[in-house]
């Protein structure tokens, strides 16, 4: 009575274990039957999603979304890539970012992709498009609009203490002065996210001693940080600080959670040196600030300086990159065609971003702000030499304790001079 | 482990004198009530094994090499080790780890023993206050460290409409050194007296009542009641809660990395946060391996020296002679 039972007992629990080793064997191919795409979590994630939606519709193989937050994305696509989780395509900022990649042969090659199809080639800006390039072979298509760092402020805080924006460094100091009398914090910034107070140094260095200053740098010479240049825009940090020019609460605010840009929206702070989705981000939380009172203008000359003031920092753009071992290799590269389409850049224009297409001029003109796309296609167009972030341009191990140093110059843990020193050690 | 022969007793030092079987019942039963054979701490063996031996032996090995995370590890010998020992980041970490640590045994140990003899009493209002102090316990590190950075945020938290009304000004509790610092000695003391409070808890309920009926008709008050009856009688209690205290203090890793993210700079970069900093931030496995190493030796050493020296192995009774 008990056998036909336990035989039972004994054929499920078989059949049981047959089908986990066919799930553990098969994982792999249950996952394969979708397209893993893994962005950067942030509110314009809604472009890819229309641009995925659109080729679901056309393709056998179902593209998904996989959401990363912001905070540890790189940290998460490192883990993945070096296990067997990997993605199929990737969101990155190319260059510096993926050399590791590169380096192990975990990418696959572009250029085959962009040779057979001129239209997606011809697509791009070509000096955004080389920024998708690592040694020489390309690895990313663009899938971001352009990211130039830019100096934002509240229109309305200078209506009320009655000043203009800045045009020259004097301007800066004015103004200062002007805010902080009227009890405004002048600038806000978000040191505990010290990526925000990088981009000051960056922008002072090129003002300063020009892009070469960061080139050299980057190629791996250390003792570039020994320029005069690296000193002064330290020195110059140092004397904003002094002046109060980020008020006296600033190191323990946050960019990702929203305290720098609240500071901004509120009024409660006049400017704010940050990235052009700061724009996005406004829109998204407060509408009315970033239709009315937004204003926007170039991070001003520094006087002596050696570089041009039509250079820009920031992010080229973002880009998409395809894993060499993807069991879709035809399908993940008809996706990155999507990122040229017309649909595509209408969707980045009406979110507030400025693609990095060829076209994108005359797509502008339909933005929610035409203004300010304008602004800055022109500010990106006309620049001589866009600076990517350096922690995007130097590798992991250089720009982690870069950060950091540059958290305690802010922070006034130690001197320009330390400062440099500590840089030139890395 | 071999199975006990038939029909003898258990010869293991500690077990219990079994009387001599008299009978294949008897016999029977004595082989059940013995020690049971190795096999039966396998499982655990093997658990400890998988997820505590192999991933330490494989930490010491990595500690060798040159290994991002991609690819294989590439073998260095003792880079990684001649750096750690040169490295002025690391000097500061061990040195706030240690800091942290005992502060954290002196802020906690007082409050916890203080409430959790407190606890162990027939008060009225005993039972609701404690379970409202020992809430901290039901949270979790991650809510607690984003609930305290959401307190002390300088411009949109409490501190923000208090400081000025204190004429302190803005008050970036988490923007300065020291302050930060403090910050996460009060913020771990909020989370684990609670934890420490119940181990003291437990402890003052095991004292015999007629210890203390004993002194009071000796004379003695209150306070010499705690001090020569309730302190000694809770010495193994505060050794397990030192322990635990030093341990967890040394490998506390979560509210440093939500908190502060071990800033400013690196004011509150203890060892294990940079442990984690130069492994998924900077994306040097080998040196963070051996960073990971060594906090494992150093923990497991100082948890020994506490052992040894509070005789806590010898686990003497403290009711001797009653």
């Amino acid at each position: 009575m008990t056998t036909p039972r336990v035989a039972a007992a004994g054929a499920s629990v078989l059949a049981l274990l047959t089908a986990t080793a066919c799930g553990g064997g098969g994982g792999g191919a249950a996952a394969d039957e979708d397209m893993h795409v893994w962005m950067y979590q942030d509110t314009l994630v809604v472009v890819q999603e229309a641009a995925v939606e659109r080729f679901n519709e056309e393709s056998d193989v179902q593209a998904v979304i996989d959401e990363v937050p912001g905070d540890n994305y790189e940290e998460r696509l490192r883990t993945a890539m070096g296990s067997s989780e990997q993605p199929d395509v990737f969101f990155n900022w190319g260059a510096g970012s993926i050399q590791p990649y590169v380096e192990q042969d975990m990418l696959m090659p572009l250029d085959d992709l962009l040779a057979e199809d001129t239209e997606l080639a011809d697509a791009f800006i070509p000096s955004i498009l080389e920024a998708g390039e690592v040694d020489g072979v390309q690895y990313g298509i663009p899938l971001r609009g352009t990211q130039p760092v830019i100096l934002f402020y509240n229109e309305a805080v200078f209506e009320d203490v009655g000043v203009e924006p800045p045009q020259t460094w004097e301007d800066i100091l004015d103004l200062v002065d002007a805010f902080d009398e009227a009890g405004v914090t002048p600038f806000a910034l978000a040191g505990a996210d010290p990526w925000t107070e990088q981009m000051w140094l960056q922008y002072l260095v090129d003002r300063i001693g020009g892009p070469e200053v960061f080139q050299r740098i980057h190629e791996g010479d250390m003792e570039g940080w020994r320029d005069p240049a690296v000193l002064e825009a330290a020195e110059t940090v140092r004397d904003l600080v002094e002046r109060g020019a980020f008020g006296d609460a600033y190191a323990s605010v946050s960019y990702t959670e929203g305290g720098a840009s609240t500071l901004l929206s509120e009024g409660r702070a006049a400017m704010h040196l940050m990235g052009s989705w700061e724009y996005s981000t406004h829109l998204d939380q407060d509408r009315d600030f970033a239709e009315d009172d937004l204003g926007y203008t170039v991070f001003p000359p520094v006087p002596g300086g050696e570089g041009d003031p039509a250079n820009v920092v920031g992010n080229p753009t973002n880009f998409f990159s395809v894993t060499a071992d993807t069991a879709h290799p035809d399908q993940a590269q008809e996706f990155l065609r999507y990122t040229s389409q017309e649909e595509y850049v209408a969707d980045m224009v009406a979110n507030g971003e400025v693609p990095t297409t060829t076209n994108a001029e005359e797509a502008v003109a339909d933005s929610p702000n035409p203004e300010f796309a304008t602004f800055q296609y022109e500010m990106v167009r006309d620049a001589p030499h866009f600076q990517l972030s350096w922690d995007q341009a130097l590798p992991p191990e250089t720009a982690t304790p870069m950060v950091t140093e540059i958290e305690s110059l802010f922070n006034g843990q130690s001197t320009p001079e330390q400062f440099v020193d500590a840089l030139a050690a890395l | 482990m071999r199975a006990l022969p038939q029909n003898r007793p258990a010869r293991s030092g500690s077990a219990p004198a079994a009387p001599a079987p008299s009978s294949p019942r008897r016999a029977r039963s004595v082989r059940q009530v013995g020690r049971p054979g190795g096999a039966w701490a396998l499982p655990a063996l093997l658990y400890f094994g998988m997820f505590a031996a192999l991933p330490m032996v494989l930490v010491a090995y990595l500690s060798l090499t040159s290994w991002g995370g991609l690819g294989s590890p590439r073998f260095v010998g003792l880079e990684n080790w001649s750096r750690l020992a040169g490295d002025p980041v690391m000097h500061n970490a061990v040195w706030l780890s240690l800091v942290l640590t005992v502060l954290n045994w002196i802020v906690q140990t007082p409050i916890a023993l203080l409430l959790g003899v407190w606890a162990a009493g027939p008060q009225r209002n005993r039972a609701v206050l404690s379970a409202i102090f020992f809430l901290p316990l039901l949270l979790s590190s991650a809510a607690i460290a984003i609930i305290w950075r959401a307190m002390l945020d300088p411009n949109f938290g409490p501190l923000a409409w208090l400081g000025p009304r204190l004429g302190l000004g803005s008050v970036d509790v988490l923007g300065g050194s020291t302050s930060a610092f403090a910050a996460i000695v009060f913020v771990t003391a909020w989370q684990f007296i609670p934890l420490h409070m119940l181990l003291y808890q437990g402890g003052a309920r095991q004292i015999p009542a007629s210890l203390y009926e004993a002194a009071r008709i000796d004379g003695a008050g209150m306070l010499s009641s705690f001090w020569h009856i309730t302190l000694p009688q809770l010495r193994h209690t505060i050794t397990t809660s030192s322990v635990l205290m030093v341990v967890g203090s040394l490998t506390y890793f979560d509210t440093v990395l939500i908190l502060t993210g071990g800033g400013p700079g690196t004011d509150t970069t203890i060892v294990p946060f940079l442990m984690y900093r130069a492994g998924f931030r900077s994306w040097e496995l080998g040196y963070a391996s051996a960073i990971a190493f060594t906090l494992v030796v150093v923990a497991t050493v100082i948890a020994l020296l506490l052992v040894r020296f509070t005789g806590f192995g010898t686990m003497r009774s403290t009711r001797e002679g009653m």
